[in-house]
């Protein structure tokens, strides 16, 4: 029974991670961008809720808004800091700066306004109970159904609609998608807002779970949110949901072997493995560079 | 006497000092098929991107019917009927050959985010509509059977003429052809001068096309313009321009005529 708790524990924050890596696969699938920002719109949906909260707004319009906020940042940063650079043509490595910048801002920002200390979040949901060998196990699977809501519906966005159609178009030749009567920019945009929304509900279910935010809570969530990504095959929707599930369990049986402390370089030695035997990611396409 | 479709005032580009197209003036009637010719490296690709949009000309006009292009980014301009095709394929390959087409209708279809993603009526409706005018282009095309390949499996000549179904699915008044029968051998470019012409006939375009194939220009054309150096040297019914001395000397050289086969 302890195992099959700390499977469900590994899960569920594997499905935190999933929809973090949900944006950074978005994103990079249609501008080819790491944006490394991205781990801290987490933080900001986080304070959103904490701010909405303590206002005493109720628990709909805290979720609401810090979904609604949190795109509104995507759009706002892609515009601000990425969007020249991208219609520019600018090479990949100034991208990336700018991305660590944005990253850099935000955590400062957070620390000036709200201070370095860890806020509390009071309890979110009440859910009934749901015991698997003693512990309650709803929030966790909470965070598993959502997740997998979230993935579900990406992929039929993206699959299946217009914007979805123009978002493929565009990831593969934005030139040719601009001459087909596309308008890339907004699909760059787009994509951005509903990036950071997901990575919203990310910071909901966060803040459900472990009930604190800090500043730079971003940060660590970012980066194996990242590694989730890039080990599923990053562009791959299914991909990242896979790796940020793997990787969730692989933390959780760090634990399991008592060996906690280990818990951060398991995760990355799965990133260095894959990069080693797969680097297009589990469910990757094979790269093909541009020439 | 038949209405001018697209118009070219002056049009001039200079890349640095370099000028690649210079005063450039030219126009198509509604329905014409107009070609576009000249030797390697005369700006006609150029042109095309000056057209569209992609390059903004450093002088000169372009209209479309009555209304100057200048200030309308490049989407928008394919939007107001300007479609093209590209010399070296640029499919989207990893999309399949319909949704390749349906790509290019994104802007005939109004259905909301919320009704996308909960397939809503006016999704399925809308869906539905396109699907259905998607696949009468690639009847057209003759490319129906390949509907759900990936467009990067098709034969080279297939995924030319997806080029010219997606081009179409936006509706275009005028289609910009760049080099449609490069690559194609003799009976190839035959059966797409009888596509073109048709498409002219059933979906009422006009065309203008770039080629370096002078027999297939001359085969399809009404008008023909021929560029050299970023200028217009020439331009009249196939014949005039066949038999002109400043055409021929452009394209075999002032004195080299053994260069016949250039």
């Amino acid at each position: 029974m302890y195992y099959v708790t700390q499977i469900l524990n590994g899960l569920g924050s594997g499905s935190i991670y999933a929809l973090v890596a949900l944006g950074y696969s978005m994103v990079y699938g249609v501008v080819k961008l790491i944006n490394f920002a991205h781990g801290d719109i987490i933080m900001v949906g986080g304070y959103t809720i904490f701010v909405l909260l303590g206002m005493n707004a109720p628990l709909w319009l805290a979720v609401a808004g810090s979904i609604g906020f949190c795109a509104v940042a995507g759009v706002v940063i892609e515009r601000v800091a990425y969007h020249r650079l991208l219609n520019n043509d600018a090479p990949r490595i100034a991208l990336l700066i700018t991305a660590i910048g944005v990253s850099i801002f935000l955590q400062n920002l957070a620390q000036l306004i709200f201070g370095t200390n860890q806020k509390p979040i009071p309890k979110m949901f009440t859910l009934p109970a749901i015991r698997v060998g003693g512990m309650n196990v709803s929030n966790t699977l909470l965070n598993i159904v959502v997740a997998l809501l979230m993935m579900a519906g990406l992929q039929l966005l993206v699959n299946t609609t217009k914007i979805g159609k123009a978002m493929r178009a565009t990831s593969e030749d934005a030139g040719a998608a601009t001459l087909m009567g596309i308008n890339t920019n907004s699909v760059i945009l787009f994509t951005f807002a509903v990036g950071s929304a997901l990575a919203a509900v990310g910071a909901v279910l966060y803040s459900n779970t472990y009930m604190q935010i800090k500043p730079m809570m971003g940060g660590m969530l970012g980066l194996k949110a990242f590694v989730a990504a890039v080990f599923g095959g990053i562009g791959s929707i299914p991909g990242a949901m896979l790796g940020a599930l793997i990787l969730g369990l692989a933390e959780s049986l760090s634990v399991v072997l008592g060996q906690s402390a280990w818990m951060d370089a398991v995760v990355f030695a799965l990133l260095i493995l894959i990069l080693l035997f797969k680097p297009a990611g589990l469910l990757g396409q094979h790269m093909k560079e541009k020439v | 006497m038949r209405p001018i479709e697209l118009q070219v005032e002056d049009l001039s580009i200079y890349f640095g000092g370099l000028s690649a197209v210079e005063g450039v003036s030219f126009y198509i009637k509604k329905g014409q098929i107009v070609g576009l010719i000249g030797p390697n490296g005369a700006g006609k690709t150029t042109i095309f991107n000056l057209l569209t949009g992609v390059y903004a000309p450093t002088r000169g006009d372009i209209y479309l019917e009555d209304k100057s292009l200048l200030r309308y980014k490049t989407y928008q301009r394919c939007q107001m009927g300007l479609a093209r095709t590209f010399q070296n394929i640029r499919l989207f390959k990893d999309l399949s050959v319909i949704d390749n087409v349906k790509t290019a209708m994104n802007r005939q279809m109004h259905y909301s985010l919320i009704s996308g993603v909960f397939r809503g009526p006016g999704f399925r409706k809308e869906e539905r509509e396109i699907s259905h005018r998607a696949h009468e282009l690639l009847e057209v095309m003759g490319l129906d059977g390949f509907a759900h390949d990936y467009a990067r499996n098709l034969p080279y000549g297939q995924q030319r003429k997806l080029e010219i179904a997606r081009a179409l699915a936006a509706k275009p008044r005028v289609l910009l052809l760049d080099e449609p029968a490069a690559g194609m051998n003799p009976t190839e470019t035959q059966e797409l001068l009888a596509t073109v012409k048709m498409i002219r006939d059933k979906f009422e375009v006009s065309v203008l096309l770039i080629e370096h194939d002078m027999n297939f220009v001359m085969d399809i054309c009404e008008y023909i313009f021929v560029l050299d150096y970023g200028r217009i040297i020439s331009s009249g019914e196939p014949a005039e321009v066949r038999n002109d001395p400043r055409v021929i000397e452009a394209y075999l050289g002032g004195d080299a005529l053994e260069e016949e086969d250039a």
